[in-house]
């Protein structure tokens, strides 16, 4: 009979008479372990980007010695396919990679949402011009869409971001469509009808609010694939980065030959990505479930 | 069947006891005594733990919750004591279950006739299967349903609600069993077929000589189909006697002052509500849980909960000032409004339509400035299109509206500022009229904002008022949503809705989805809004016994088409159409 331990009801209470916080749905994302494994693996990945040009033992281009030597003299790492020191070049190739698939995720996910408040509370024709258009670009995957793009267009950071973008766009429309739809359903959405409000006052004042727990899963996962697509089109030699730049998706490509004589090269980068994805897709996944409300005992 | 096989049948509950895992008690030692062949009335608000009982007896429990202790005696078994199988072969043949919606109870795929044999086959009833059939048609009979193929043969959504609830009843008394728990079996449906059911449950039961226990939050229902009613209130039973002597002479606070919230078909009387809300789980007070909004508390009242003990034959009660409780049908004449003013709002030959679909036809209405009419109709008789409609936020109309004599138009958007700020609307549902991202301070000024271009320390300041006036403490103006009660919330609603200082309120069955004491607490705050400033309503509600209540004239909507237009007196004492003659008639009353 002890009450100590606070029940699901208890726990309700607690809520309804101690709180003034909003229900924040990352704080209660945070209390999922997904989550919080997730963030430390992003921040590890993200740290290494950042902070590595500062705290590299070389220069991004100088040679330190043989090409694909894994024990030169003076490197962790050993030396890539020119004789770079490969531990410098990883350190210094994760920040376009990082830039890159952040704009892309930010700018992707911006378009794709203002497609869906547009389209999600119109009630006219614009809502079918608009997703019977997705729905086009849709049929394209991904990275056939960017392919075309950049074959059409000089590869430049510039093209790579807005073609992945574009690729994103129709994807988050897609889903934030739907949800935005079922909030504009609800009565405090007529409400603030019937006191003649606009329709984008209602969007961003009403709409856009309420729709930010699928927003949060949605950016996650987009930033997810962007690591991918970017590291991708850099492995193919598209991110249109000078000929001798540092990135993650370009050593793995440089290096790929050497592969059985200098692993590492190739090693560092796929571990980085790898990760990258990994991080940010428990995040997502994490930012979902307290969404759900899945995995409430784990998060209460 | 027989009287004999009625004589042993019966349930007992003594001392039953549910709690979360936690230990918090949620149901705290309950006793019943049903006797074959009646029914008793389990009577409980939203929380007192009605639900949790009725599960119990059938020996199971929600997720999180257990069975503490006490014991549940049927035909000579505690269902307690059973194990996971034994309590499996129980269920369905001996403990049945009636659940509140028929819709998501019947499977969508299964024709409605093979789910009363699927039960039968599942608990190996009779001697074979020509057995087993015939207790099928026989089932469907019993409920009044055709028992020919072609309706046995259908599919759940090929019936109405009524027949679905129908054939739910036929599968629970199908197998002859000695308990049936009925939980709230007749909330979702219209009057006219909630009496079709309930007579049917009464039947069935003296037929069967079975013990049943209906659930509901509603006293009048349970008053029209119960022989004893228990009160459940913060988990105990605080009250349990016949009918008729519960509802006329009750013996404890609580009873007594929720039949007084009760709209009642029978008398004009005022609705009285309860002040404050019935305590959860983990914060019930030690002795009478009833004691903090009680007036007849003393100091004896905190200190140890009472016995449930007899007061009079056949009369138990839990308190211990039971012979000072007064009965609540005090009848008090409400005061008469004439009605001969100017109509504030009139409408006249309104069309409305969805897409092709039309939903009013032609109707004409005049709403007379200062006074409450009723909006009387039962689900899809078009009365939220109306309300709607009036309220700007349905434009796919033909028809004229007039409000203050001016021409009204259909959208929101054409009315001008003062128009808009002049018509409010309160929606039914307080769980998704408020935006949970917004506090309730922002919500209820947000019209002064939009509508009177009020800001700053003057908005917060009129915020702050209007929550006092529909006494919540300004403090309430920085919450979310989600940390107010339903009749709260729906306060909070009323604050927004009136703080523009409207002439016309439209309220869209407003206390639908609240207890019977909040919603007289709410009716009686918006009354009192109707007789301090002179405000006109138009209030939406299938509710006839509401109606009686609140309003002083009444419009009774059937397809689309208003049926009869009269004052709330001439209504009641000589109803002139069919339809309405049919409700007044088939509406539970309190006291018959």
């Amino acid at each position: 009979m002890s009450v100590a331990e606070p029940g699901p009801i208890g726990n309700a209470i607690e809520r309804v008479s101690g709180g003034q916080a909003a229900p924040g749905l990352l704080r209660r994302s945070l209390a999922v372990g997904r989550t919080r494994a997730g963030l430390m693996i992003t921040v590890l990945v993200v740290a290494v980007a950042v902070v590595g040009p500062f705290v590299a033992p070389a220069s991004e281009t100088g040679f330190v010695g043989v090409p694909y030597t894994p024990d030169a003299a003076g490197t962790v790492f050993g030396t890539d396919y020119l004789g770079r020191d490969v531990w410098s070049r990883f350190l210094y190739g994760g920040v376009s990679v990082l830039a890159l698939s952040g704009l892309c995720t930010v700018i992707g996910v911006g378009v794709g949402l203002l497609v869906a408040l547009l389209a999600g509370y119109s009630r006219t024709w614009v809502d079918e011009l608009l997703m019977r258009t997705t729905d086009v670009l849709l049929a394209f995957p991904a990275i056939v869409l960017a392919l075309l793009f950049l074959a059409v267009f000089e590869p430049q950071p510039a093209t790579v971001v807005a073609t992945v973008a574009a690729g994103h766009a129709p994807r988050v429309a897609r889903v934030m469509r739907a949800a935005v739809l079922d909030v504009a359903g609800r009565d405090y959405v007529r409400a603030a009808e019937s006191m003649g409000l606009r329709r984008w006052p209602i969007r961003l004042g009403d709409l856009l609010p309420n729709v930010t727990g699928p927003l949060m899963v949605e950016t996650g996962l987009r930033l997810t694939y962007s690591v991918a697509l970017v590291a991708g089109l850099g492995f193919l030699g598209l991110s249109g980065l000078e000929a001798d730049q540092a990135d993650w998706g370009l050593m793995i490509n440089e290096n790929r030959l050497g592969f059985t004589v200098q692993p590492w090269a190739v090693l560092l980068p796929v571990i980085a990505i790898g990760l990258l994805t990994v991080g940010t897709n428990l995040v997502a996944d994490g930012i979902a479930r307290a969404a759900a409300g899945t995995d409430r005992e784990v998060g209460g | 069947m027989s009287e004999a096989r009625s004589e042993q049948r019966g349930l007992r509950v003594r001392g039953l006891r549910v709690s979360t895992s936690a230990g918090v008690p949620v149901v705290d030692g309950v006793d019943l005594s049903v006797p074959g062949g009646t029914v008793l009335g389990l009577v409980g608000e939203s929380g007192s733990g009605k639900t949790t009982v009725g599960t119990a007896l059938l020996g199971g429990t929600r997720r999180g919750l257990e069975i503490v202790g006490g014991s549940v005696l049927l035909e000579g078994t505690d269902l307690v004591t059973l194990s996971e199988t034994e309590l499996r072969s129980w269920r369905g043949s001996r403990v049945t279950y009636v659940p509140q919606d028929p819709t998501t109870a019947l499977d969508p795929a299964m024709r409605v006739g093979n789910q009363v044999r699927e039960v039968l086959d599942c608990h190996d009833y009779g001697s074979g299967p020509h057995d087993r059939a015939r207790r099928v048609s026989e089932a469907f009979e019993e409920v009044g349903l055709p028992t020919d193929d072609a309706f046995t043969r259908r599919y759940p959504h090929q019936l109405s609600g009524g027949q679905q609830q129908r054939v739910c009843i036929a599968v629970a008394f199908a197998t002859w069993p000695a308990l049936v728990v009925l939980d709230e079996p007749t909330t979702g449906l219209d009057v006219t077929t909630q009496a079709l059911v309930l007579d049917t449950v009464r039947r069935l039961t003296r037929q069967h000589g079975c013990a049943a226990l209906y659930i509901s939050h509603d006293l009048a229902v349970v008053s029209a189909i119960s022989d004893e009613v228990a009160v459940l209130y913060a988990g105990s039973v605080v009250e349990q006697a016949a009918t008729d002597e519960l509802v006329r002479r009750p013996r404890h606070p609580y009873t007594s002052r929720l039949v007084a919230a009760v709209p009642d078909l029978s008398g004009d009387r005022e609705l009285k509500g309860i002040p404050g809300g019935a305590p959860s789980p983990s914060t019930r007070p030690s002795g009478c849980r009833f004691a903090p909004r009680c007036e007849l508390v003393v100091p004896e009242c905190t200190t140890e909960l009472p016995e449930l003990r007899l007061v009079a034959d056949g009369h138990h009660a839990r308190c211990i000032r039971s012979a000072d409780v007064t009965p609540a049908h005090v009848r008090e004449r409400r005061r008469i409004d004439e009605i001969d003013s100017a109509p504030l709002l009139s409408i006249h030959g309104l069309t409305a339509r969805y897409g092709r679909t039309p939903v009013l036809h032609g109707l004409s209405l005049d709403v007379p400035r200062g006074t409450c009419v009723a909006l009387l109709g039962e689900s899809g008789s078009g009365k939220t299109t109306l309300a709607r409609t009036i309220a700007g936020l349905h434009t796919d109309a033909e028809g004229e509206l007039h409000f203050g004599g001016n021409r009204l138009p259909f959208g929101a958007h054409q009315r001008d500022r003062e128009t808009r700020a002049s018509i409010a609307y309160i929606f039914q549902n307080p769980y998704s009229s408020l935006n949970p991202r917004r506090t309730v301070g922002d919500s209820i000024g947000r019209p002064l904002r939009v509508l009177r271009g009020v800001r700053g320390a003057e908005l917060e300041r009129r915020v702050g008022d209007m929550l006092e006036r529909v006494y919540l403490s300004a403090a309430y103006a920085q919450r979310y949503p989600d940390q107010l009660s339903g009749g709260e919330r729906q306060r909070v609603a009323v604050a927004r809705a009136l703080i523009s200082e409207p002439t016309l309120l439209v309220c869209d069955e407003i206390t639908s989805a609240l207890d019977v004491s909040v919603q007289a607490n709410l009716v009686g705050l918006i009354e009192e809004f109707r007789q301090d400033l002179g405000l006109t309503l138009l209030f939406v509600t299938h509710d006839i016994a509401l109606v009686r209540n609140v309003a002083q004239q009444v419009a009774v909507l059937q397809e689309g088409a208003i049926v009869e237009d009269a004052s709330t007196e001439q209504l009641f004492h000589h109803p002139s159409h069919d339809y309405t003659k049919e409700l007044l008639k088939t509406t539970p009353r309190l006291v018959s």
